[in-house]
């Protein structure tokens, strides 16, 4: 039974050296040739470093405390350094999360490649010129011969995420280890690069060891799961059956922190809007220098859109579509170069100050969007400085009554923010925006920073906020599943453009344009069943 | 450079049109990057012009009067103001100065009448000699160590260079000298303690000559880089391509020569351009102490003889040579890192 | 984390020390530093005086207390007009961007583009070598780097999310400046005026070694090795003490800023 497998884990634990604290708590499972094999947790379920074990690239405080890691009947655990380098690249391949930082800045991309086949074969200059041309242009590198000799800074992420994938995939290992191989990328590049990565290993027969805090995704390529906590596994077994009958608590909670849609609501559009932008420009200026100047890029084309009172408008597209550029636009952070904004029915520029007290944002960075030098409350109340008819008195109580509103209660009022959580600064970040009161609040990506099950919680806490306060907000977002929970109009951007808008129901469920269904395309939809599991439907598959 | 080079091999390589353009672009954005670096210096070398001429001008006194001495008779004086130019405005004088300059004509010494510029050009090669071999070997020696300490963080290799390198560096130079002419002068007598033989005139006495200073000014610059080396080193060591270099089997020399090592290198080598040019100007104590004749000293001299046009010339031409050293840096520097042609 | 600590632990130790004789030096010292002696011309070191006299006969240890004293004062004064100046400078250039940066920065460069030290002898020549004339030279000479510091950590900064946050709120430009920026600048004004005290430290008796600094007979660390050098060969503790007195004082700062910066520089903060 187990001499068929190609990598059994036993038992494995890690600890932090000398401390005595145990990052990974006896973990056993095993892949078969050829097999896709996920590994689903959350940040600090010790998903990563269980696995940087298998090829013995643990960071230096890391120890091994117990526990075997066979590949192909050899004890990797156990082998000497020069062994564990012919392991690597050769059988076991690694693709790593962030293609921004995984590909040597001052080498190019001909010898970065060249580097594994010069390691470990023995074929010719010529040769492998040849293998590294082919795999670039299996990747979909348009001009394989131009990216020899080209510098990584010069591709953009997801093309660096598949020149990485050729540079692993063209020693043909036996397994590939992918951590998180696509979390940096866009929605709708993720899906491009993970059909690419299952289909080239697929061809060469090599089993995938994919590592994600996306459980929907690595859902979709694999055949086993298994699902860590805090270090140890909790749950594993056949996908579908985790996914429709899970059994520990901790795989229920992933699922039902999934985003689901939420009902629809009705929304009056006979008054005028909150907020009317119509034909906004924005050019960015070409940056100058001495001997070119560069031509400003147009980053809004003439984009109009409107926010009832009370309504949630999500804002979605890839990255340079322009989406966050609108958002800070409209926030004033960003000045248009033409078109118009009006505030419940009045240009805003009549009363700035009326515009400023009723339009707040919350940020996408919950470590960058709160001052590091002052208190919770201090934060809070910050916003209130402002607000006219409120004493110190008045404005204390507020900013205490708020943090309470957002969960966090009167402990949490002197702390500082780096002693918090990402989710407990993002409630912070909430709390600052809604202590105005606001009839109109835009939200940057939120929540894409937070883990799966904080942002469950954070996205509630949203919707509570918003149905008790009323607020119109516009909601910016790459992710299609969170704003299937919470938008009640959806508005598509691309390059620029606005290309399709309309109520979230029918966006998602008929879409019209070519590049909306493709944005759909990398969301499942889901169904939640009684056994507290999910079945994932796969939207417009091919 | 190096991304020249390259494009020039696919060019030959290759017919296909969009190398040819991909080269063409890469040898645009590199003339760019040269152009631009030495568009960047043009207004520094202007504006430290107008300081120094600034800077001498805002010295109490007349400098006619300064000049002339203290027996000089007014009508001596106005005579000398004129000839100086001193009775025009001041962005004239200011024009006349560097236009001065600009031939070549750096004025003359108070004090015995030498031309400024031969005197500060022989006075400058002596230092020179001493700082660029000292530059040289304390890099040679401090920076594989400080990539041997940052790949070993926290082991007791690491522990020993870095707690050397931070006492070297906080031991004043003026002070080490004095010891180690102390010790290898006076009590053992093996190097000479007084006086200075150029190479020239001598080349083995002239070697021995420079031994204690070079190996002064060794000792405390290689502390200073050894951090600078290790630092940045670190910094490279923890991203992500090089545990993917190592996950690819590379052995760990070539994890760190091939793949850190370079990255890391550029902060240092900046830091390198900056030791080069403070120790030009810097130079005057380690000069005193073993009683070399160069442009540290002699600036030195000349402030307390308070002659001027040689103050003005060391300090133009100390600050003229380090804008030119760390240009040379500059230009050299997408060797190591070749984003910053890009940018 | 251990090594932290005890880089701390010596450097603050060491500067503590040193604090602590200055102060000291400013009531009593052993003996007048001042008073000269025939009969206790270059005595060793020993009972009557601990570290020995020197070439006139007056006490080296009293001497090195008041010299503490003056390099203390030196530096801190240097430290504080460069700080001053430098964050203002900075904060200026940084948050008016623009032409006025463009200004500045240019002049700032042109600065930079002297070794420090040399920029500070040239600026002797114009204040004169005495105490304040070394403080104003070193002052003005230091100013350019701290300059350029703060306004990297306002360019930085500004583009935090939580600045823009206070824009969001309406909050004024200065209001932000003041409330924001400025005290999430203190951190690398902190480390770098630390280091600066040191080089204040360094170049003030470098200066006095070379003759271009407190003259003497007034005691600082630098004249004193600078007068002690033609006695080295019968009298070697004049060269030696003072010397180490510089060194020391100088590991201390370097110890102390290696573990500010670890504390307060949150890229390293990262790292541990």
């Amino acid at each position: 039974m187990t001499t068929d497998k190609l990598l059994t884990v036993c038992g494995l634990s890690l600890e932090v050296a000398g401390s005595g604290h145990q990052v990974v708590k006896s973990v056993s499972f095993d892949l078969a040739p050829g097999e896709i094999f996920g590994i689903v947790g959350e940040s600090g379920s010790g998903k990563t470093l269980a696995t940087r074990s298998l090829i013995s690239l643990l960071p230096p405080n890391i120890t091994v405390t117990g526990g075997s890691v066979t590949y192909k009947g050899r004890d990797v655990l156990k082998l000497k350094e020069k062994e564990l380098r012919h392991l690597r690249g050769a059988e076991i391949g690694v693709v790593f999360q962030e293609p921004m930082t995984s590909l040597n800045p001052s080498m190019t991309i001909g010898r970065q490649l060249e580097e594994g086949l010069v390691l470990h074969t023995k074929a010719p200059a010529q040769e492998r010129r040849l293998r590294i041309l082919d795999m670039l242009k299996r990747v979909g590198i348009r001009d394989p011969e131009g990216a020899l000799a080209s510098y990584p800074h010069e591709f953009s992420g997801g093309m660096r995420q598949r020149i990485m994938l050729a540079s692993v995939m063209l020693l043909k290992p036996a397994l590939l280890i992918a951590d998180e191989p696509t979390t940096a990328l866009d929605a709708v590049i993720q899906r491009d690069v993970m059909e690419l990565m299952v289909e080239l290993t697929r061809a060469e027969g090599t089993a995938v060891l994919l590592i994600s805090h996306d459980l929907p995704m690595v859902a979709r390529y694999t055949s086993r799961i298994v699902v860590m906590e805090k270090g140890a596994i909790v749950e594993q077994g056949r996908t579908e059956d985790l996914l429709t009958a899970p059994q520990h608590p901790y795989t229920r909670k992933l699922l039902s922190s999934l985003p689901f849609r939420g009902e629809p609501r009705r929304i009056d559009t006979s008054k005028a809007p909150m907020i009317s932008a119509r034909e906004i420009i924005v050019d960015y200026a070409g940056r100058k220098s001495l001997f070119r100047k560069n031509k400003p890029k147009r980053a809004l084309h003439g984009v109009s859109i409107d926010i009832y009172e009370g309504e949630v408008v999500a804002l979605v597209g890839g990255s340079g579509s322009g989406k966050t550029t609108l958002g800070r636009t409209i926030a004033g952070l960003v000045k248009e170069d033409e078109g118009r904004i009006q505030f419940q029915g009045r240009l805003r520029t009549e009363n700035w100050a009326d515009y400023r007290l009723n339009c707040q944002m919350v940020f996408q960075d919950p470590y960058s969007s709160l001052d590091p030098r002052m208190t919770i409350q201090a934060l809070v109340e910050e916003a209130l400085r402002l607000v006219p008819g409120l004493d110190g008195n008045a404005k204390r109580k507020r900013s205490l009554e708020t943090l309470e509103e957002v969960g966090l209660g009167m402990e949490y009022a002197g702390r500082y923010p780096h002693e918090l959580s990402g989710g407990q600064r993002q409630r912070v970040a909430i709390a600052r925006a809604i202590a105005r009161r606001p009839r109109f609040l835009i939200a940057d990506e939120p929540v894409s920073a937070l883990d799966v099950t904080v942002r469950a919680q954070v996205l509630d806490l949203f919707s509570d906020l918003q149905k008790r306060y009323g607020f119109s907000c516009l909601f910016i977002s790459h992710d299609l599943g969170v704003v299937e929970q919470v938008a009640d109009r959806v508005v598509v951007m691309q390059d620029g453009r606005i290309i399709e808008e309309g109520a979230r129901d029918s966006i998602f469920d008929s879409p019209k344009e070519a590049y909306t269904r493709r944005l759909l395309s990398a969301i499942p939809a889901l169904d939640q069943n009684e056994n507290g599991g999910v079945t994932l439907k796969w939207r417009l598959e091919n | 450079m190096r991304a020249n080079l390259h494009s020039l091999i696919v060019w030959t390589n290759e017919t296909g049109e969009a190398n040819l353009q991909s080269a063409l672009n890469r040898g645009e954005a590199m003339l760019r990057f040269i152009l631009s670096r030495l568009a960047m210096a043009i207004p520094t070398v202007v504006l430290v012009s107008v300081t120094v001429f600034a800077l001498i001008r805002f010295i109490p006194g007349d400098p006619a009067a300064l000049m002339l001495g203290d027996m000089a008779q007014p009508d001596q004086i106005a005579a000398m103001r004129v000839e100086l130019g001193l009775d025009r405005s001041m962005p004239q004088q200011f024009l006349i100065w560097a236009g001065d300059v600009l031939r070549g004509d750096f004025g003359r010494s108070i004090v015995n009448d030498e031309a400024v510029l031969p005197l500060v050009v022989s006075r400058f090669l002596v230092s020179a000699e001493i700082v660029v071999v000292a530059v040289l070997l304390a890099s040679l020696i401090a920076v594989p160590a400080g990539v041997i300490a940052a790949w070993r963080q926290n082991s007791l290799t690491d522990l020993a260079l870095v707690g050397t390198a931070t006492v070297l560096l906080s031991i004043p130079t003026f002070w080490l000298g004095l010891l180690l002419l102390l010790l290898f002068g006076l009590k053992l007598g093996w190097l000479p303690v007084l006086g200075y033989v150029s190479i020239s005139d001598n080349l083995v006495d002239g070697l021995l000559y420079l031994v204690l200073p070079v190996v002064t000014l060794v000792i405390h610059e290689a502390g200073v880089l050894i951090r600078m080396a290790r630092a940045s080193t670190l910094e490279v060591l923890r991203l992500d391509y090089i545990t993917h270099a190592r996950a690819k089997g590379l052995s760990e020399g070539a994890v760190l020569w091939r793949h850190a090592f370079k990255n890391a290198f550029g902060p240092t080598w900046t830091m390198i351009g900056l030791i080069l040019g403070n120790l030009l100007g810097g130079i005057a104590v380690i000069e005193t102490v073993f009683t070399i004749p160069g442009l540290g000293r002699l600036m030195v001299d000349s402030i307390f003889a308070r002659d001027y046009p040689v103050i003005q010339g060391c300090l133009l031409f100390v600050a003229l040579s380090y804008v030119l050293v760390n240009l040379v840096i500059d230009l050299l520097y997408p060797l190591f890192d070749p984003r910053v042609v890009a940018e | 984390m251990k090594k932290l600590t005890l880089n701390g632990l010596i450097g603050g130790i060491l500067i503590a020390v040193l604090l602590v004789t200055a102060a000291v030096g400013l009531f009593w010292t052993p003996f007048d530093p001042m008073k000269l002696s025939f009969t206790a011309r270059l005595a060793a070191p020993g009972a009557a005086h601990l570290l020995g006299t020197d070439e006139f006969g007056r006490d080296v240890l009293s001497r090195l207390m008041v010299g503490a004293r003056a390099s203390v004062w030196i530096g801190a004064l240097t430290v504080g007009f460069a700080v001053i100046c430098g964050t203002l400078i900075g904060l200026i250039s940084g948050y008016a961007r623009g032409w006025v940066d463009g200004v500045i920065m240019a002049v700032n460069n042109a600065l930079l583009a002297f070794p420090g030290i040399l920029l500070a002898l040239g600026l002797l020549a114009v204040f004169g070598a005495n105490q304040y004339g070394i403080i104003f030279a070193l002052g003005i000479a230091y100013t350019p780097s701290m300059a350029r510091v703060v306004r990297g950590a306002v360019l930085s900064l500004r583009e935090r999310e939580f600045i823009e946050a206070s824009r969001v709120m309406g909050n004024g430009e200065l209001y932000t400046m003041l409330r924001h920026i400025l005290p999430n600048c203190l951190a690398p004004i902190t480390v770098l005026a630390t280091s600066m005290f040191g080089w204040a430290i360094l170049s003030e008796s470098a200066l006095s070694f070379l003759g271009l600094g407190v003259p003497p007979p007034a005691p600082t660390w630098g004249n004193m090795l600078a007068a002690g050098r033609p006695f080295l060969q019968q009298a070697a503790w004049l060269g030696l003490f003072p010397g180490l007195c510089i060194a020391l004082t100088l590991l201390g700062i370097n110890l102390l800023g290696d573990a500010l910066r670890d504390k307060l520089d949150p890229r390293m903060r990262g790292l541990k």
